[in-house]
């Protein structure tokens, strides 16, 4: 047999290019254009999931101002405009969460194993899910508000402040996608992976100043709810959608957003990087 | 048409340890431009690993390895263009239809919408699945992922396919399907890597093949030539005079040749165990006077040849095995 190689053999130490084959610019975004129509299909299939992102909050909305709001302000009213705004500013947080669960799904059922032998950019995989869930979160944000205005919430800031909200809720759930995406790769099941992001997310999210004022709380729960970055965010929105003064509580979203993306960006590049 | 024999896989050395387990422990293969290796070996052999290997999925501890050209180590984006996986388990969006599975990839791959359309249509023809295309994945049975996971492979008509267990679970006609499609590929120039458990299907596909146990090759050839190096042929002999067949065994035994009977079908056997017997059957036949009708034969079963190959390399590595590790 005549077995002409096409390799020198190993130990010739042959002066192979290194991985030279660069993925142009378009064929970069044609293929965060095709994973992120993927993405959005699989939000399609389920539609469950998007009804619970918004179902939530709508219970929580009129639970808490009809039922409570009497006995927590003034009038319902009121109430409304101190709670709706904030618990919208974590409608982007409450999003970000399903990252995790949809990259360990596409590891567990073998398709980021198919994606791997593809010639396309790793990266190109996880891009394309932040862009998808930030269009989720966006239909999320029109729903509520939407929902909102029935009920009588007033947009005093005005629209541009209404998206400033928007946005920065928006910037502060996309510090913790990286944070569900580490625990998207460290956990074993999808449904580990959203039990651990309710158990993280429940006492953030009512040891905060969302639902009441943090003055209003034992002296623990008082210190816990000032330093806890969702009542800066509750406050922020809140100041934004009243127009009322903001103070430092936007700056301070900020800092906690550039805070946890420092930390948590890097170990979940470096895991995501070990596993594929 | 003339083709210069070229290594479409190379395999040198390759070692995969696993804590304990080695799951690879230095394979050498090579699989020649155009051909089809079968890779055949018990259960946890390493057949899955060495092809995960091969895919770049996994890195090994040591060992080296080209795909069409491309180490697997240095150049895998490159390696990525010229190879099709079909894993042993189905890695199909369970979410998306049959179309869009097929459709996405196309696409992943960098064929043109209209192409990934058509290209998506044509093999979800060929795999029968036409009909389901529109349907989600959740919804197909596991044969009907198993076709759409080997279309999914196939769509950049890759130069290299691996294919590992492709058809278990699959109904015979399927299965049939899924040959077809294959020699296909074969047809149109690819090179394929198959692990199988089913000796016909190695039969039917591979030109050559090899066995590996416990991470190491422990035998590899054509099909025939393992057939006649694990030995063992039988010989079958129908006489003229079917009422003299018992009595053409006692002569043979007699001559100290094992030779067996059967009334039902007529005819004699005889289980060669070296070449000279033959000549002493025929030997003894013929100074006995006995009339022989007709005379052949056969080679072992790939099957036998599997079970003998694999069970001689198990014996001494479980015995090795016990030993406390120095
Ligand atoms: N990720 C892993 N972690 C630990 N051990 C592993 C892992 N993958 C494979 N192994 C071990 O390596 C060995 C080879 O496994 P492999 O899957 O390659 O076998 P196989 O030949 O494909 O078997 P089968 O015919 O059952 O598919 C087995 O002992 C297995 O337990
Ligand atoms: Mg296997």
């Amino acid at each position: 047999m005549s077995t002409a190689t096409l390799n020198p053999a190993p130990g010739a130490a042959p002066a192979l290019p290194a991985d030279d084959t660069r993925i142009g610019l378009r064929a970069h975004l044609r293929h965060l254009g095709a994973l992120t129509r993927r993405n959005l299909m699989r939000i399609k299939a389920d539609p469950e999931s998007m009804l619970d992102a918004l179902l939530v909050p709508v219970i929580m909305i009129v639970l808490f101002v009809y039922v409570f709001g009497g006995a927590m302000a003034a009038d319902q009213h009121t109430y409304m405009q101190y709670m709706v705004p904030g618990l919208l500013g974590t409608t982007g947080l409450n999003l970000a969460m399903a990252l995790g669960t949809g990259l360990n799904t596409d590891f567990q059922t073998g398709v980021m194993d198919r994606f791997r032998t593809l010639p396309i950019g790793r990266s190109t995989v996880l891009l394309s899910k932040m862009i998808a869930e930030t269009l989720r979160a966006v239909v999320a944000f029109a729903v509520l508000i939407g929902f909102a205005m029935i009920l009588g919430m007033d947009i005093v800031g005005g629209p541009l402040k209404l998206l400033a909200a928007v946005g920065l809720s928006l910037v502060f759930g996309a510090s913790l996608m990286w944070v569900s995406m580490l625990l998207g790769m460290s956990l074993r099941s999808a449904q580990a992976v959203q039990g651990m992001s309710m158990l993280v997310m429940m006492p953030l999210q009512f040891g905060s100043s969302i639902f009441a004022r943090p003055s209003t709380m034992p002296g623990w729960l008082e210190a816990f709810t000032e330093h806890n970055p969702l009542s800066a965010l509750a406050d922020a929105c809140r100041a934004l959608i009243n127009d009322q003064p903001v103070g430092n509580s936007v700056l301070t979203v900020l800092i906690w957003a550039a805070a946890i993306t420092v930390v948590t960006a890097p170990l979940a590049v470096a895991r995501f990087r070990k596993r594929t | 048409m003339t083709r210069i024999d070229r290594n479409a896989v190379e395999v040198h050395g390759i070692v995969k340890h696993y804590g304990e387990t080695k799951a690879l422990d230095g394979v050498d293969l090579a699989v020649r431009e155009g051909t089809v290796l079968g890779l055949l070996g018990p259960n946890g052999a390493g057949k899955t690993t060495l092809v995960r290997v091969l895919s770049t999925l996994i890195k090994p501890d040591a060992g080296t390895a080209f795909v069409g050209g491309y180490d697997v180590l240095r150049q895998p984006k490159q390696l990525r263009r010229t190879i099709g996986l079909t894993g042993q388990y189905a890695s199909v969006d369970e979410a998306l239809s049959g179309y869009e599975n097929l459709y996405l990839i196309g696409r992943l791959l960098d064929l043109s919408a209209k192409d990934a359309k058509a290209r998506a249509f044509e093999l979800l023809e060929r795999f029968s699945l036409t009909d389901a295309a529109k349907r989600p994945a959740k919804g197909y049975s596991g044969g009907m992922r198993r076709r759409l996971d080997l279309a999914a492979s196939m769509i950049g008509r890759p130069k290299v396919l691996y294919l590992d267990e492709p058809t278990t679970g699959l109904d015979p006609r399927t299965r049939n399907e899924v040959w077809d499609e294959v020699q296909r590929m074969v047809g149109e120039g690819s090179t394929v890597l198959l692990t199988t458990q089913y000796m016909e299907e190695a039969e039917q596909l591979a030109d050559e093949l090899t066995v590996i146990d416990k991470g190491r090759v422990i035998a590899g050839g054509g099909i025939q030539e393992l057939k006649t190096q694990v030995g063992g042929q039988s010989l079958q002999v129908r006489p003229t005079r079917p009422a003299e067949l018992p009595e053409m065994a006692r002569s043979l035994q007699e001559a100290g040749i094992p030779a067996t009977f059967s009334e039902e079908s007529g005819l004699l056997s005889v289980h060669l165990t070296d070449e000279g017997q033959l000549t002493t059957v025929i030997g003894v036949l013929g100074t006995r006077g006995f009339g022989v009708a007709g005379i052949d034969t056969k080679l072992p079963s790939l099957d036998e040849v599997f079970l003998t190959i694999t069970g001689k390399s198990s014996v001494p590595a479980q015995a090795r095995d016990k030993e406390p590790v120095a």
